[in-house]
């Protein structure tokens, strides 16, 4: 027993060894700052979207980001999905919802005329997805020094820490960039994205990240927020990276709800069979 | 073992009648009735899992079939937005289908390292490892293809950087990819191949299970001790003993599955597959599923691509001559002190190799430089880690547990399975000394 114990120490110690002297993912000369450390309303196995957020933050993307970022995934009438910006409990089905409609009524959407042919525009339905600003990505390239904006649907969940890295970003300082950096026309510099500045730099040590071709997008007071809170760069970012959240994981909160339901029964499931599991093997030695 | 009587008696008219025609229900008595050695412990519990896992993936894939665009267009779409938006309760279902397959691969590690451990391999039983390697092997075939199915960035450049493996091989090579691709790049005839491929396969495997698991019912199962089975009283019948043993893992390794689908369902997936599919940009850094990451790690280690594809191969197909690799007489690591300590430093290699196809090749592994240079990387960089381990990965296989056979001291091995148990006093509930199946 106390040579097992002995081993199987032995084998945990080597490998804690080996793991800690690892030095961490290098990702060859690629480098980014690390993320800024937010507090969401949405982290840990309970939390949930703070619907007020998700209103403020739908404003930024509306008047802000969605001047250049579509966000061809996600339809007007998610917005008053549950768990949504919108959603209220009166109006279950969210096409009835009189904010969702509204919004998609601001929008023009193009279409064919069913009787002329005609390529037409028509004011938008909750069914509709948001347009995108571009006709097409060659549009948007040209519009945006080369670079065309990433669809904004799933950003949140398509860079390596999220909401928190979306918050770095857009409240990076790209206008005062570190001596000796050579911006390229049309380009920010931008600690929280990943990059590699060296061949635009004169010096030994190269600043950490890399260019961006967004202008920083917020200021202060860029949006007026309808409840009132006050729109600082700060709390504008927060509340675009919450909203981008919930647009890229929408069924959040229906999945946690019912990861709560099973975690119990699982857990009464597993202790009521190794009950049943002792009451049967009692008599047979094993 | 397969020819224990059978204790079905056809109760009515009509199964005396069914029986004599069609005995599925003797069949299913007597499966249920299987003598089955007492003495087998938790590591055992994962055959059990395995099954539950392959039908969650089977019942989840058909449905997500109903809903899936295999078209190079549609595919990204309607994943992103059929499946996890607007199908009630589709997050869920692709949830347990993508976490899924990393739970069936966290199983079948443990089940082979199980076998691998306690000498499953021997014989009589070396044909149900056989299929246990072609299962194994048809699994990564399936979960390879399922990846690149969602035709997200990872998707797709994991596609190229696999299927132009085949390249590699003489002759065969380029027609072999053209074949693969269906055209001469990755592209929508590829996915939709894939797709089709990734829909048959399950049940190719559901096949094999069934030999797998006729190939156990002829010798039995082995056990802890690796000592066969003597008499009745070594036995216990399956049911219910190891059904609600198996039910109980079943239900732990659920909560394990569980977490993943519903407090971190994209934990093992890479961020780059939410963007869709791009031949035109490469992503940084292009890394498979953590599954497969040791034998990623072997082919990279190699210098030349040929001999790097043959020996990600060969590490495959080590598992398959385990068999008749291993000389010795005693079946479990129990009694084999020295091949034990050598096994689990294999287990370390392999998780090592796994580490190393996860970095870039020449990122350093200790903090300073990468040391000095041989064969293009310094000795303190990921690929030399990689050739290290997989040096000793292979080594393992041949020529230590051949050599193990004739030069170790093994242990005393108990006379029967059984035996073992008595001398644990804490392993055995009061009044067990005085049950009837205890040896005389």
């Amino acid at each position: 027993m106390l040579r097992k114990l002995f081993a199987a120490a032995t084998v945990a110690g080597l490998l804690g060894v080996g793991l800690l002297g690892m030095a961490p993912p290098s990702l060859a000369a690629t480098t980014q700052a690390p993320l800024k450390d937010v507090h969401w309303s949405f982290e840990g196995p309970f939390g949930l979207y703070n619907q007020e957020q998700l209103q403020r933050g739908y404003k930024v993307y509306r008047e802000v980001c969605s001047s250049c970022h579509s966000m061809n995934m996600v339809a007007f009438r998610n917005l008053a999905d549950p768990g949504g910006p919108f959603w209220d409990p009166k109006y279950p089905n969210p096409n009835e919802n009189p904010v969702a409609k509204a919004i998609a009524k601001d929008f023009q959407i193009s279409d064919i005329d069913s009787d002329s042919g005609d390529v037409i525009k028509r004011p938008g339905t909750t069914a509709d997805y948001f347009p995108s600003p571009f006709a097409n990505d060659a549009a948007a390239r040209a519009a945006n020094g080369g670079a065309v904006p990433p669809d904004m649907s799933l950003l949140a969940a398509a860079r390596e820490g999220g909401p928190q890295y979306i918050y770095s970003v857009v409240t990076g300082d790209g206008t005062h960039p570190p001596s000796g950096l050579t911006i390229p026309t049309g380009k920010y510099y931008d600690p929280w994205m990943p990059g590699d500045v060296t061949s635009y730099y004169k010096g030994d040590h190269p600043p950490i990240g890399g260019f961006i071709a967004m202008p920083p997008p917020l200021i202060d007071n860029r949006v007026t927020f309808d409840d009132g809170t006050k729109a600082t760069i700060d709390q504008e970012a927060r509340d675009v990276a919450a909203f981008l959240e919930w647009a890229a994981d929408p069924k959040m909160e229906e999945r946690k709800e019912m990861g709560l339901a099973v975690m119990i029964f699982l857990v009464l499931f597993s202790g009521l069979l190794y009950g049943s599991y002792r009451q049967i093997w009692r008599k047979v030695g094993h | 073992m397969s020819e224990h009587p059978s204790t079905y008696r056809p109760g009515t008219a009509f199964e005396r009648w069914l029986d004599a025609r069609l005995p599925i229900i003797r069949f299913g008595v007597d499966l249920m009735d299987f003598p089955t050695p007492r003495n087998l412990n938790y590591w055992y519990t994962f055959g059990g899992i395995l099954a539950v896992c392959l039908v969650v993936q089977i019942v989840t894939g058909i449905v997500l079939a109903m809903h899936y665009d295999p078209s190079g267009v549609g595919a990204f779409r309607s994943v992103q937005v059929g499946i996890m938006r607007d199908v009630n309760y589709g997050w869920l279902i692709r949830g347990l289908h993508a976490n899924g397959a990393a739970m069936f691969f966290l199983a079948v590690y443990i089940h082979i390292l199980r076998g691998m451990y306690y000498g499953s391999y021997k014989a009589p039983r070396e044909v149900l490892w056989l299929l246990g390697c072609v299962i194994y092997v048809l699994m990564m075939a399936t979960a390879f293809m399922g990846y690149v199915l969602p035709w997200g960035q990872m998707s797709f450049w994991g596609a190229k950087v696999i299927t132009s493996l085949f390249g590699a091989l003489p002759l065969i090579g380029k027609p072999l990819t053209t074949l693969l691709w269906g055209g001469f790049a990755v592209d929508a005839p590829t996915l939709t191949r894939f797709f089709s491929l990734h829909y048959l396969l399950p049940f190719v495997i559901a096949a094999v299970v069934v030999l797998h698991i006729w190939a156990l019912h002829v010798p039995g199962n082995s056990n802890p001790t690796g000592v066969n089975v003597k008499s009745a009283s070594d036995t216990v019948p399956f049911h219910p003993y190891y059904t609600v043993k198996d039910g109980f893992a079943i239900s732990a390794f659920l909560i394990l599955f569980a977490i993943f689908v519903f407090y971190m369902p994209e934990a093992m997936g890479k961020v780059d597959n939410q963007v869709a599919a791009d031949p035109l940009k490469t992503p940084a850094h292009i890394v498979p599923e953590w599954y497969l990451l040791p034998f990623y790690a072997i082919l990279r280690a190699i210098p030349d691509k040929l001999t790097g594809v043959l020996a990600l191969g060969g590490a495959i197909l080590m598992l398959f001559i385990l068999p008749w690799l291993d000389t010795s007489k005693v079946r479990s690591m129990r009694y084999r002190p020295t091949y034990r300590i050598l096994f689990f430093v294999w287990i370390l290699a392999a998780l090592l190799l796994g580490w190393c196809g996860s970095q870039e090749p020449d990122g350093t592994v200790f903090p300073g430089g990468p040391g000095p240079v041989f064969l293009d990387y310094g000795v303190n960089t990921v690929t030399w880690f990689s050739r290290v381990a997989a040096a000793y990965y292979f080594a393992y296989f041949f020529p230590i547990t051949p050599l193990m056979g004739f030069f170790e001291k093994t242990l005393p091995v108990p006379d029967s399975l059984y035996t073992p148990v008595l001398s644990h006093p804490a392993g055995v509930p009061a009044g067990a000394a005085a049950a009837p199946e205890t040896k005389g």
